[in-house]
């Protein structure tokens, strides 16, 4: 498996993308340090980037790493490596190399600026923390979806759908049912609809952290009024971890099974 | 050294192997699996590498049962029937990168020079020719000495100098005592190369007989006539058409 990582690294470095994926979080993050001191209106804006963005960019190029690497996916496969190594060595190359883009783009930043100005590492570390576990999710999620789907188009289709449904329409749906069902105790219900998104969950991890009631929204307010704050982002991350593991253990299972 | 037993295989409704049983055991013999387009030749050899996974039934390799194993494909050289290779990547890293997974003797510099790619080593594969793309992926099959050789179409696109010289590099592995399965549509390679046929029909096994065999029961002068005849009781190999638009 070593090898196969090594060769997706490879591969990854000199696609070029990845120093695009970097230095796009390296100005973005320079630009919000350089526009504004206040470190908690910089820690908002890099928490929306990290929430829409980054699922997005893991979902897109996991899916064009997978396809794009298709043919020699079907090479290793006639090789003396076991099944599952291929697709989780190449998995682990495109998360891997997805959050080191961005742990430098939107660390070296916070390195420089950041400690300077402020104490609050915990915040730091919670937003890149949550980036780094979403890249591994989602391009977790699309690797299962492309095993399952030779059609490009689909795997497209469909990721795209997962993302939007996670990242955008959520929210939304959530908001109807509140305003529909407001004779009902609600909460509860809310609490758990945000374990099945992990856009969600990264969301209230950040929150918590900063502790800006009026940005906690609906479900980080149940959060804090259940768990409190401490035990909110325990719970929050703690299911984010079995969201690593949930397409891990999908695109392996998926792996063993596929015809190629 | 190849069992395969009761070989069920079925893609969605599309039933394409049924209940297939056969052997190859003997070293120094080359079976010829022969068929119509669609018959399962490759999924056959793709179920013996462990790519297609049977839906029923058992495969042996070297004794072991393959499923859920890899550690077998290292004694198997196979070449797919399509060369799909990273396109970006040019042939010697392409054979850099097997060699480096797996840490074996090599001889693919003498294959390189006998089938003269020594020109074409530096270019991304996605520009070579048809024939040349073929003659890398032979190389690659023929780089590892292994006691099997599972061959998919191995002269497609090639020309008629490198069919010779493909002839007598499967003829010498032969000689070395190795297992050759091949599938091919040219008859004449059969009758050339093979020690026997296995044809492949509705998913079952149609005929297994060594040439000689085969020619008897047909009562002909060629394989490809008693293969004709073979499928005379099917269906008759001349089809009468017309090519106006309708
Ligand atoms: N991965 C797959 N998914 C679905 N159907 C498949 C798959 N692979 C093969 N088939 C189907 O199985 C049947 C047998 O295909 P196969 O490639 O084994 O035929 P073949 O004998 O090798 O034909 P040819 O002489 O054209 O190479 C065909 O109907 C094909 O459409
Ligand atoms: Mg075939």
């Amino acid at each position: 498996m070593n090898k196969i990582l090594k060769y997706s690294l490879y591969d990854l470095v000199r696609s070029r993308w990845m120093f695009f994926y970097f230095g796009f979080f390296l100005l973005f993050t320079l630009g919000l340090f350089w526009l504004s001191p206040d470190i908690s209106k910089v820690a908002i804006s890099m928490m929306n980037i990290i929430l829409i963005l980054v699922p997005l960019i893991a979902t897109m190029f996991g899916l064009m790493y997978f396809y794009n690497s298709r043919e020699f996916t079907e090479l290793l496969l006639a090789q003396p490596i076991p099944r599952q190594h291929i697709f989780l060595g190449q998995y682990l190359g495109v998360a891997g190399s997805l959050s080191l883009s961005f742990l430098l783009g939107m660390g070296i930043p916070f390195l420089f600026y950041g400690l300077a100005t402020s104490s609050d590492v915990g915040l730091f570390l919670t937003l890149l923390v949550s980036g780094v576990l979403l890249s591994f999710i989602f391009s977790g999620i699309s690797f299962y979806i492309a095993l399952k789907n030779d059609n490009r188009i689909r795997g497209f289709g469909l990721a795209i759908l997962v993302w939007l449904l996670l990242a955008v329409a959520y929210d939304g749906f959530l908001l109807l049912g509140l305003a529909h069902f407001s004779d009902y105790p609600l909460e509860k219900y809310a609490l758990g609809a945000s374990l099945f998104n992990p856009i969600d969950l990264s969301r209230i991890l950040i929150l918590l952290k900063l502790d800006i009631a009026a940005l906690m929204g609906f479900t980080g307010a149940v959060f804090k009024k259940f768990l409190g704050s401490n035990l909110g982002m325990i719970v929050s991350l703690i299911v984010l971890l079995f969201w690593v593991l949930l397409p891990l253990w999908s695109i392996r299972r998926a792996s063993l099974r596929k015809d190629f | 050294m190849i069992e395969i037993e009761q070989l069920y295989k079925r893609f969605g409704k599309n039933e394409v192997l049924k209940d297939l049983s056969l052997a190859f055991r003997q070293k120094g013999i080359i079976s010829a699996i022969l068929g119509p387009n669609g018959s399962g030749k490759t999924t056959l050899i793709k179920s013996i590498l462990g790519m297609v996974l049977p839906t029923r039934g058992r495969i042996r390799a070297f004794g072991e049962d393959i499923r859920g194993r890899w550690t077998y494909r290292d004694k198997i050289s196979y070449l797919p029937q399509i060369a799909r290779f990273p396109e970006n990547l040019r042939a010697t890293e392409l054979f850099d990168m097997v060699k480096d997974l797996r840490q074996r003797d090599t001889r693919d510099k003498a294959l390189i020079e006998l089938f003269e790619l020594e020109e074409h080593l530096q270019k991304p594969l996605a520009y070579l020719s048809g024939g040349t793309r073929q003659k890398v992926n032979l190389v690659l099959t023929f780089m590892y000495d292994n006691p099997v050789y599972i061959l998919d179409e191995p002269t497609a696109g090639l020309d008629p100098l490198s069919i010779i010289r493909l002839k007598q590099l499967i003829h010498h592995e032969k000689e070395c005592g190795k297992i050759v399965l091949l599938t091919t549509h040219i008859m004449s390679l059969v009758e050339d190369i093979a020690d026997e046929v296995v044809f492949l029909l509705d998913g079952h096994i149609h005929y297994r007989g060594s040439i000689p065999q085969l020619k008897a029961d047909y009562q002909a002068s060629d394989v490809e006539q008693a293969i004709a005849r073979l499928l005379a009781g099917e269906e008759s190999p001349e089809k009468a058409f017309t090519l106006n638009p309708s």
